[in-house]
């Protein structure tokens, strides 16, 4: 079991050039550029600086030295000192420019990544991993801050200190440069080998621990499922192949970067022992000065650094290309346009809005279809043609069978999802003439799964609610749900919640969550089985309650149970994806086999017991 | 339809105490605070247990790294033998230094290379075994830890330590450790060498390590600060994050999308601010090293010239020695680094440690018993609660000292107000929990003397929340017993009622629930966690609110499964709805944890107690 892994829609993204991808990042990096542009040529000036020295050196022992100058000595030294605290500055220069900016940049990236996220459509959600869009908003963006920070100056750094190192040595002795020359083609094509090679490993790995991520994240979540059945061999098997996969793979990849290591350190060191013999027969013959030759050494050992990391600094590029891609995968993505449809021909134009009757009035559904968007296109929609008007002032239970819909159907209302054909009219207006903001004030939700924020119980409920909303609406909310706990916790409505807090029970959260639903005396309300965590005495008070509150809201109410359905004044049935029959709970109970059969359990030849047991008393 | 407010308990007494059902007083924040504590010493005693096992190779490790840098740091020793000696012999027409400096160095860069290959490739060997042991015993160790305990120390974090802990402890062994172990062999290594050079030259370069070293000390406590600051905003920006992507349906039927930007970007603020504070500490920390390190040149290299004008120095050593210093100081910026990623994983293994150090509150039996071999053709077997009393380990007693007997086969039904003590009863039967005082005995055998796979043919619990694990369909109703074929699980669906819904999926009971078209709804969960518990065929099954997600005709399917396939089982039933109880050959009735009432169905109804209250109050909302 357990051990096809969900792999990540990363897949999904084609392959795309490194460079291609990071030039995506320009957006992000123009407000920044002219710092990051200042620290790039500063730390060429450094690294210049560092060049330099060797000079001196030669200066110094071609001249002072030989000539045995003491304040020539002095003068040298003097110089050595100069050029090193201004190697320093500079260097320091560099970091302390870049340093703010580029944690704006990275911060910058993640709140727009943030900002996108929650305006995702919900069935954007639906199939992505909230981990993966949290690898997303972490490692990934430190990455690419690492790689503004450095791989991209000291690509170019490098690159420039390299060209004026190898052009300083053959001013010096054309012969010895070209000996030191010798090993770049060779490096060059084993780094390019070596890039193509790795980033395949480097991202088997990174999917590798994908999968290793969601087994222990599955083995925690479901650890009562694994401890109630006594599974935790088999779960720990996976986790051990798995683990051992990754192992090998990350072996693999050491061994390929120890590899290209051997390369980048032996060939420019044969290079430089090649260039010393041929140096020392040179400084024999006379033909070269030892100071030259010092000074080439040290030239030559100076930019080893530089053509050591160019290996790791392509690697980091190429896991920052990796980074941007995945990024850009989330942020492609197409939020929902929050444009209000225009008022076309067949769409009602706006109209003074009234919640008096009328045949427009309270909520109504038009020929509603609706197939998730990631369903085949083939495949028959979930919602097929769902007629239903809901009156002013009406509540309605919506019962059908599991998994026909209801819950879907109460999510398009919000407009969570978008209606595939169809129209959905509140008090005559048509919910995509309305803006989701606008919509949403109107429309109150307690969804099935009751979720709480990290903060105050307060502010859970009151985000149901506009802004003036205090402490007299709380009140009144928490008295409706029966929710009259939340006095008695340790700080009362202050006390937090949520990941971050008290873990309160799933009754406890339900009822704060209808408490959230009813406190801003919305005018259409959507409870998704709002009772179902309650027991018997709770949920006859909470259902006392809120009669009172459905008085006078246009409501949709899935119910499971008679109790639940007697809060409603009429019961719509659905069945097929379609709306098969609306009427009073006992009217259905008479005229609905599926109806009865639902709300008794029985089947249709038992309908008499069922009949029996609905009429009640 | 009168509404029946004037029954209505007062129930929030025992609900207000709420987290009481979950045993977490206020009073230990330690999880609160997402410290756990671990005795003295702790994490040290981690990394030495992990480190035991690959010490041969960690030597092997650190022996390649002495000869690598060996043959590296030859180079400049190798250019003073070239001016002081090769080019004098050359010369004097002597090709014998020449040809021993070329080889040397050619050896010397092929050694370099070669042990360089050998000593990441050992190196990564070390690091994985590690990570691998280290993975093994976090998931081993939370996966034995009781269900107490993972109540209490929410998922979120449990997943943080065994993801981004590790992989910091990561970067540490495979970036940080073998920098520093290159930081300091190259920096005895080049000491050593300039000191038997030149002892002059060489006790000024020891000289600069005094204020080098404060430097680093003072950045390490500056550092430290800042790093410690940044983790801290960082979790918060994460906690922020994943809460928004949970809960994306009430932020957006909230509209909370303006005021939750507007949160996160002071959280994100904070982190960028934290995170400014390092990098510049970073710049500092480089700024005043490279000073400190470039001033030793600088004063250094007059020494030596002047030393080299008056002929007490040869020229080839001054050379030498300056090759040597500036490589002297090129790590200490990467000493920097090692830092970093060091007090990140010191924080990060802590964390480990206080997890590891948890001791699992249900421990596997030492010397296991078996179950007595069934008495009669029927499955189910006897239950006994022998004085048992429970009570939290933090305190807050749950269960009184109570009593209780189950005939083998008899189907009992739980109920009363949440927080009474039902789903604690429900745990100590299944052995999620031990009890404080007394034993639980299934026909006759404490369940503490029970293997887990004994126990689970034994007691089976199926819970409200249906977690359904990536995999198809038929795999997850086959956790209740790997081994069974296609059509055992498919008869088990039947009888639960799970059949149809699964064979409209677009690929039936292969289709996988995390992919296209694999919405399922939370009924249909809880009839797959069913199926589940149907196939695993136990003596005993608990039913903890497991139908609370289901439909009327649902509920019906379960109960019939229950008088059909799952007859002759000793069953306890927790439900809200007293629908369950028509089922029940009797009904206990708890309250504040004590067993109020306790008589067949019909007994109890027809009384005058608390269950005859809750049974009419039910069936008035029957209607």
């Amino acid at each position: 079991m357990l051990t096809t892994p969900a792999p990540a829609p990363d897949h999904l993204a084609e392959k795309r050039s490194t460079v291609r991808a990071l030039l995506r990042l320009w957006p992000y990096v123009r407000p920044v550029r002219a710092r990051l542009g200042s620290a790039a040529v500063i730390a060429v000036l450094a690294s210049c600086v560092g060049l330099v020295i060797p000079l001196v050196l030669k200066w110094m022992v071609d001249g002072p030295v030989a000539d045995r100058d003491p304040s020539g000595v002095w003068l040298g030294a003097l110089y050595l000192l100069l050029l090193g605290v201004a190697e320093a500055l500079l260097f320091g220069l560099r970091r302390w420019l870049v340093a703010r900016p580029l944690s704006a940049v990275e911060a910058g990236m993640r709140a727009a990544l943030y900002r996108h996220l929650q305006r995702l459509p919900v069935a954007f959600h639906d199939r992505w991993a909230s981990g993966q869009l949290l690898s997303r908003g972490t490692t990934d963006l430190m990455l690419l801050r690492m790689f503004l920070a450095f791989p991209l100056t000291f690509l170019l750094v490098n690159g420039v200190t390299i060209l004026v190192g190898v052009g300083i040595m053959l001013v010096q002795d054309w012969t010895l440069g070209l000996v030191i020359l010798g090993p770049a083609v060779p490096v060059m094509i084993t780094c390019g080998i070596f890039e193509k090679k790795y980033s395949a490993v480097a991202r088997r790995a990174q999917d590798q621990v994908g999968d290793l991520t969601t087994v222990v994240e599955e083995s925690v979540l479901g650890v009562r499922i694994i401890k109630g059945f006594g599974r935790h061999r088999s779960q720990a098997r996976a986790f051990h192949e798995l683990s051992h996969t990754l192992r090998g793979t990350e072996l693999r990849k050491a061994r390929l970067l120890a590899s290209i290591w051997a390369v980048i350190v032996t060939l420019p060191e044969v290079a430089i022992g090649a260039a010393l013999v041929v140096g020392v027969v040179q400084v024999a013959d006379g033909a070269l000065s030892a100071g030259t030759l010092v000074a080439f050494l040290s030239t030559a050992l100076a930019l080893r650094w530089p053509v050591e990391s160019i290996g790791f600094l392509l690697a980091m590029s190429q896991e920052a290309a990796t980074a941007t891609d995945r990024y850009f995968e989330v942020m492609d993505a197409e939020v929902e346009s929050d444009a209000v449809a225009p008022p076309g021909a067949e769409r009602p134009v706006h109209r003074p809005v009234h919640t008096g009757s009328g045949r427009l009035g309270g909520l109504r559904f038009e020929s509603v279809r609706f197939r998730y968007p990631d369903a085949p296109p083939d495949s028959p929609p979930l919602l097929d043609r769902v007629d239903l008007h809901i009156r002013p002032g009406e509540s309605m239970a919506l019962v059908g069978a599991t998994g026909s819909g209801k819950t879907t159907l109460t999510t398009l209302v919000p407009r969570l999802h978008e209606v595939t054909d169809g129209r959905i009219t509140l008090d005559g207006e048509d919910i995509t003439a309305l803006s989701r903001e606008e919509l949403r004030a109107m429309v109150a939700v307690a969804f099935e799964e009751p979720t709480l924020f990290s903060a105050s119980v307060g502010e859970n409920v009151l985000m149901g609610a506009g802004d003036g909303a205090g402490d007299e609406e709380l009140g009144r909310a928490l008295a409706v749900a029966q929710a009259d706990f939340a006095h008695a916790l340790p700080q009362g409505t202050g006390t937090q919640v949520g990941e971050q807090g008290l873990s309160l029970s799933g009754g406890q959260r339900q009822r704060l969550a209808l408490a959230r639903a009813v406190v801003g005396r919305p005018r259409f309300l959507v409870l998704d089985d709002p009772l179902s965590a309650l027991d018997v005495h709770t949920e006859a008070a909470v259902e006392a309650a809120l009669r009172q509150v459905l008085a006078d809201t246009t409501a949709l109410i899935v119910a499971h149970r008679p109790s639940t359905v007697l809060l409603a004044d009429r019961v719509a049935l659905l069945s097929g994806g379609r709306i098969a029959a609306v009427g009073t709970h006992h009217e259905l109970l008479r005229t609905s086999a599926e109806y009865a059969h639902l709300m008794s359990g029985l089947d249709g030849r038992e309908d008499h017991e069922g009949l029996r047991e609905g009429d009640g008393r | 339809m009168t509404a029946p407010t004037a029954t209505a308990p007062d129930e929030a007494q025992p609900d207000g105490g709420g987290a009481a059902g979950d045993g977490t007083p206020a009073a230990d924040d330690a999880f609160d605070r997402d410290v756990l504590p671990s005795p003295p010493g702790a994490t040290g005693a981690l990394l030495r247990s992990l480190l035991t096992p690959v010490k041969a190779r960690v030597a092997l490790t650190t022996f390649l790294l002495l000869l690598q840098q060996a043959a590296v740091q030859a180079g400049p020793l190798l250019v003073a033998y070239a001016i002081d000696h090769a080019v004098p012999a050359l010369r004097a027409d002597d090709h014998g230094p020449l040809i021993a400096l070329g080889a040397g160095y050619l050896l010397c860069s092929l050694a370099a290379g070669g042990l360089q290959y050998a000593f990441i490739a050992t190196a990564a060997r070390v690091s994985q075994d590690v990570l691998l042991d280290l993975r093994g015993r976090i998931f081993r160790h939370a996966q034995a830890l009781s269900v107490d305990f993972h109540e209490r120390y929410t998922s979120g974090r449990l997943i943080s330590r065994s993801t981004t802990d590790v992989e910091s402890l990561r970067e540490l062994l495979d970036e940080g450790l073998q920098e520093l172990v290159t930081v300091i062999l190259s920096f005895v290594y080049i000491a050593a060498l300039l000191l038997w050079l030149d002892l002059g030259l060489g006790g000024v370069a020891v000289a600069s390590f005094v204020p080098l070293y404060a430097l680093v000390r003072l950045y390490q406590r500056r550092a430290g600060r800042a790093y410690r600051q940044r983790s801290t905003a960082i979790a918060a920006v994460i906690v922020k994050f994943v809460e928004t992507m949970n809960g994306i349906r009430p932020v957006r039927a909230f509209r909370r999308e303006a005021a939750n930007d507007a949160d996160f970007a002071v959280l994100n603020r904070r982190h960028e601010r934290a995170n400014g504070d390092a990098l510049l500490e970073m710049a500092r920390y480089v700024v005043g090293s490279r000073l400190v390190a470039n001033a030793a040149v600088a004063g250094i290299v007059l020494w030596g010239a002047y030393r080299v004008a008056d002929g007490t120095l040869a020229l080839g050593v001054l050379a030498a020695a300056v090759l040597y210093l500036r490589r002297l100081y090129d790590p200490i910026d990467r000493l920097g680094m090692f830092l970093n990623s060091y007090q990140s994983a010191a924080a990060s293994l802590e964390k480990i440690a206080g997890l590891l150090a948890q001791t699992p509150s249900v421990q596997e039996p030492a010397a296991p018993k078996e179950l007595p071999p069934l008495e009669s053709e029927h499955p189910g077997r006897e239950v006994v609660f022998d004085s048992v009393r429970f009570a939290y380990r933090t305190g807050g007693e749950v269960l009184p000292r109570f009593d209780l007997t189950i005939p083998a086969g008899q189907t009992v039904a739980v109920v009363g107000s949440t927080g009474a003590g039902k789903s604690t009863l429900a745990k100590l039967l299944a052995r999620f929990y031990d009890p404080s005082d007394g034993r639980v005995l299934l026909d006759g055998t404490d369940l503490r003397d029970l293997a887990v796979p004994e126990l689970r043919r034994g007691v089976v619990m199926v819970t409200q929340e249906a977690f359904l694990f990536s995999g198809t369909v038929a795999e997850n109703i086959a956790i209740g017993r790997p081994e069974a074929t296609r059509e055992e699980i498919e008869r088990a669906a039947k009888a639960i009622g799970a059949h149809d819904f699964i064979a409209s999926l677009p690929d039936g009971y292969d289709t996988d629930v995390r992919k296209r078209g694999g919405r399922i709804s939370a009924g249909q969960r809880q009839l797959v966690a069913f199926a589940r518990a149907l196939l695993a065929d136990p003596a005993v099954l608990i039913l903890d609110e497991a139908t609370s997600s289901l439909d009327v005709p649902g509920e019906r399917a379960v109960q019939r499964a229950m008088a059909t396939v799952l007859k002759g089982r000793t069953a306890v039933v927790i439900a809200h709805r007293l629908s369950t109880v028509e089922i029940a050959d009797r009904v206990l009735v708890m309250e504040h944890g004590r067993i109020v009432e306790d008589g067949s169905p019909d007994e109890l109804t027809a009384g005058t107690g608390r269950f005859a209250e809750l049974h009419r109050a039910w069936r008035d909302s029957l209607a």
